[in-house]
């Protein structure tokens, strides 16, 4: 990985982020988040911040497909590696069945959790294309929703999942 | 219900939804304009200090740093949300009241400069003893938080309606219990964020607020500054429940900084600054005693609470009356007392939380309502049955209830949850609850002193007609306000809501609107929008009458077509009439204003808890009990509502999954906590518990038929009403499954336990 030093002294290191298919390179420091890369220096806001602790999962985006929290990755250790974001997940403008699932299912309201909780539904869902209710329960519990009680995220999951048989 | 209608009372999916779910939607700290700077507060570490002397000049030198502002820079004009006390500035002057409270405000040309500018300003401070507890801070000698508040209390209530000792003298049985509740925190994912900048003397504030029109306003007032050259709009705003109601520092501050520096300047608090913020739910300590009839009937009421207002008002005052007002409204007696002390103390401020002021009354009177209905040997659903409001009656602190249905609410709810077979019947270890609950549908009088009409809005069709736009202050948070009032639109205008926009929120090119509290739009926005779209309707049928050579009288239009009623096939497009009159007439415009009539009585603070209509909801809960560890585990809940005429069925059971979810949070596990500094100990979102998907029980939503005669279509509220009975239908469950009895939220697994012991070893001592 290249470091560069600005004027004062500040190190700098040149990394590439493949994201949603295409690919990034940006000069970032040390202790820059992943986070801050994607909605700062990539504009993709549908990536949100709720706590920057990794405790509300509102900031979920899949590194080569597993869901991660991307206020708890720094942008170094993203180098080169595959990402994909909300923004990622509708091909050609048809947005993916999981998010016409949350549309469909009444299953948002504020939307502020929704990019995340979709982010690991879908890394559920591709890992495990027919979960239980168990399992939907389990792979949301790390993506907070103030709104919706989960009740229609559940729904919207396990609808999703069924579409696709 | 709604089969009669053609938009309304359908599920339409929300107009945002696709928006959400792909990640194209934009939250106020989603928003990036050319040149912008970030702003950051820097917050008092101590609880109650004097502040002896500030001195920024080390922050200001910092390379990168545009500009450091502490209270000589800004005006010292007290606020706050309601005038009843306005008792808070932008920066605090001589005095520091809590951890976390508002010195200085630095903007930066990042964010990283931001924080380290803050560490670079020196404040001295003089500390001073600080007061945690509202009992503390009452007594004799406590540290003095406000002059204005002489012994810290912040706002003292009496009142008395009949003769409620007269009552307990005649009641058959009469019962005293106590319970308290704790401070909790709306905890909205997104949080708050401000951008300002100024044009001339202009300036425009994005803001995650639930009402533009208080934000305007205070910004006016406090800055001195005519309402029209402040422009306040939202983008999407990532939910509420109360907190984003009060105007806070990041919008005096981000409107300052971004004034001297000549740059857009954004805010945004990081998730222990929301809990210092605050305006959450006050923590009550709540004396209930009632005396009631053989038979169980409620003869008189004596509610005497004190609550810990923390260190400033903001809507504090009207909690408290909240607080006593609506116990009134669920059950018919003609006796009550309520006595209310709202302390200060060293803690953050608090306000409205869903459901404003009432829960935790609620939580406490239900609760006690299954004591006495144990002591009477009644069925506790039963006693609830026969104490139930009837409609169209006056409660005895002068509420006038028009529909009203809790009774058959309450039997709804017998026969969905399977009452009769459970309660008394569960294995061990498992117990059934009921609570009641309900709301206002809209605050009966806005938060300040004012003749303006509660709401307006204005419809514009396009010129050729292929369009719409509702233009609304409604503020949509999530809750569905922006879907809901279209659909309201296009039913009174006869048109379809697929060619409807909405331009909402926004005092600069939207309408006068008080906002999202108090569960008002659906009923308040609501009436201005059917008013507006009834103009469009008239106009339309007048212009087709020309066209068809009939009287309009003969006309009706649905879904764009119009058509003569006797021969519907007779017909022509809304867009070709539409586009007749915009030839002949001009833009076909329609507009509705809506004011209630005047409600309520003549007592002090009697404006608290009118309303034009009130929502009932019955939750039945049931819950299984570990008795080695008291671990709680909710099983299953119903909620059968009385919310009027439903314009969106699935928005608004969501509404009901999502207020029960977060009663049930505020029932076992959450609480903010605090240091014995007085600093937030949990301010995070994994400490201050929030109940996760695992948590969650199946919900069933269910509703009795109702339509309030004061209301647009007859709606009524749900998204409060739902909160305000979950916590005592979870107590009433773990009574029911275990016989003990915990009087103070949150209902913790350690407080279960600890009841168990005590009353293992009671039993054993017996024995």
């Amino acid at each position: 990985m290249q470091k560069i030093e600005d004027h004062s002294g500040t190190k700098y290191y040149l990394i590439t982020l493949k994201v949603n298919g295409d690919s990034y390179t940006r000069a970032v420091k040390a202790n820059t988040l992943l986070v801050n890369v994607l909605r700062e220096d990539l504009d993709l806001t549908g990536t949100k911040k709720g706590c920057e602790l990794g405790d509300c999962g509102s900031c979920t985006v899949l590194l080569d497909g597993k869901p991660v929290n991307s206020c708890l990755i720094l942008a170094l250790e993203a180098d080169g590696h595959e990402i994909t974001t909300i923004e990622g997940l509708a091909q050609n403008d048809k947005p993916d069945k999981l998010q016409e699932a949350f549309v469909e299912n009444a299953a948002i309201q504020c939307g502020y959790c929704t990019p995340g909780m979709i982010m690991s539904a879908k890394a559920l869902l591709t890992r495990n294309p027919h979960p239980t209710e168990g399992e939907v329960r389990e792979a949301i519990a790390g993506n907070l929703c103030r709104c919706t009680g989960y009740v229609n995220i559940v729904k919207a999951i396990m609808s999703a999942a069924e579409e696709q048989q | 219900m709604g089969d009669n209608y053609e938009v309304i009372g359908k599920s339409v999916p929300r107009i945002d939804g696709v928006a959400k779910a792909t990640g194209r939607a934009k939250y106020t700290g989603d928003l990036k304009f050319p040149n912008m700077l970030v702003g950051k507060i820097l917050h008092s570490p101590h609880a109650h200090a004097r502040i002896l002397n500030i001195d920024t000049s080390e922050a200001e030198k910092l390379p990168g740093v545009k500009a450091v502002i502490t209270h000589r820079d800004v005006p010292s004009t007290k606020y706050g949300l309601s005038p009843a006390r306005w008792d808070e500035t932008i920066f605090c002057i001589d005095k520091v009241r809590f951890v976390g409270d508002k010195v200085a405000a630095v903007a930066a040309v990042d964010e990283e400069t931001a924080y380290k500018a803050l560490k670079l300003i020196k404040v001295d401070y003089e500390v001073l003893p600080a007061v945690f507890d509202p009992y503390e801070a009452l007594k004799e000698g406590a540290p003095q938080i406000f002059e204005e508040y002489p012994g810290n209390v912040n706002t003292e209530i009496h009142q008395h309606f009949g003769d409620v000792d007269k009552a307990f003298e005649e009641a058959y049985h009469v019962r005293r219990d106590f319970f308290s509740g704790q401070r909790t925190y709306h905890s909205p994912l997104e949080p708050h964020a401000s951008i300002a900048f100024w044009e001339g003397d202009k300036v425009t504030i994005y803001c995650s607020t639930q009402s533009v029109h208080y934000l305007q306003y205070h910004l006016a007032r406090v800055f001195g500054m005519p309402m029209g050259n402040i422009r306040v709009l939202k983008t999407h705003v990532g939910g509420g429940f109360g907190g984003k109601i009060d105007p806070t520092g990041l919008d005096f501050s981000a409107v300052k900084l971004s004034q001297i520096t000549g740059r857009p300047v954004k805010m945004l608090f990081d998730r222990k600054e929301m809990f210092y913020n605050n305006r959450g739910r006050h923590a009550q300590y709540m004396e209930l005693t009632t005396g009631v009839t053989k038979e169980g009937k409620i003869l008189g009421v004596h509610a005497n609470f004190v609550m810990d207002g923390g260190a400033y008002t903001g809507l504090g005052v009207a909690s408290a009356y909240y607080a006593g007002a609506l116990l009134t409204v669920l059950y018919d007696f003609d006796n009550y007392k309520f006595d209310m002390v709202r302390a200060v103390t060293n803690l953050p401020g608090c306000g409205a939380q869903r459901g404003h002021g009432q829960p935790q009354p609620r939580f406490a009177f239900e609760s006690h309502l299954d004591h006495i209905a144990e002591d009477l040997g009644i069925d506790p659903l039963e006693i609830r049955i026969i104490n139930a409001r009837k409609p169209k009656t006056v409660t005895i602190n002068d509420f006038r209830v028009d529909s009203y249905a809790l009774k058959e609410a309450l039997e709804k709810a017998r026969e969905i949850s399977g009452w009769r077979d459970k309660k008394g019947k569960l294995p061990p270890g498992r117990g059934i609850g009921v609570g009641n609950g309900g709301f206002v549908s809209g605050a009966g009088y806005p938060c300040y002193r004012t003749d303006l009409p509660q709401a307006v809005a204005i419809i514009k069709v396009h010129d050729d007609g292929s369009m719409a736009t509702l233009y609304t202050g409604a503020v949509e948070i999530g809750q569905g306000s922006d879907t809901v009032l279209l659909q309201m639109a296009a039913e009174a205008m006869g048109y379809p809501l697929e060619k409807m926009r909405i331009v909402a929120s926004d005092t600069d090119l939207a309408t006068h609107d008080f906002g999202a509290y108090a569960s008002r739009q659906t009923l308040m926005s609501g009436w201005a929008v059917k008013k507006a779209g009834e103009e469009i309707k008239d106009k339309i049928l007048k212009t087709a009458a020309e066209m068809m050579l009939v009287v309009p009288e003969q006309l009706d239009v649905k879904q764009g077509i119009v058509f003569l009623k006797a021969h519907p096939e007779e017909s022509l497009t809304f867009e070709e009439v539409a586009r007749t009159y915009f030839v002949k007439y001009g833009q076909l415009i329609g507009q509705g204003s809506y004011k209630p009539p005047k409600l309520g009585g003549t007592f002090k603070g009697a404006a608290v808890g009118t309303s034009p209509a009130y929502s009932a909801a019955t939750q039945v809960a049931e819950v299984e009990i570990d008795e080695e560890t008291g671990e709680i585990k909710v099983i299953e809940a119903w909620d059968v509502h009385d919310c009027g005429m439903v314009i969106n069925p699935a928005l608004l059971h969501a509404q009901v999954h999502g207020a029960f979810y977060m009663g049930m949070g505020e029932s076992i596990w959450e609480e903010v906590l605090f240091d014995e500094n007085g600093d937030v100990a949990n301010g995070n979102l994994a400490e201050y518990r929030m109940p996760t998907a695992l948590d969650m029980p199946p919900v069933t939503s269910e509703l009795v038929d109702s339509i309030d005669p004061n209301a647009p279509w007859g709606v009524k509220e749900v998204g409060e009403g739902a909160t305000t009975p979950t916590m005592a239908c979870l107590a009433n469950a773990i009574y029911d499954a275990m016989g003990v009895r915990i009087e103070s939220l949150p209902l913790t697994y350690e407080k279960v336990w600890r009841a168990l012991k005590e009353k293992r070893e009671k039993e054993k001592e017996k024995a």
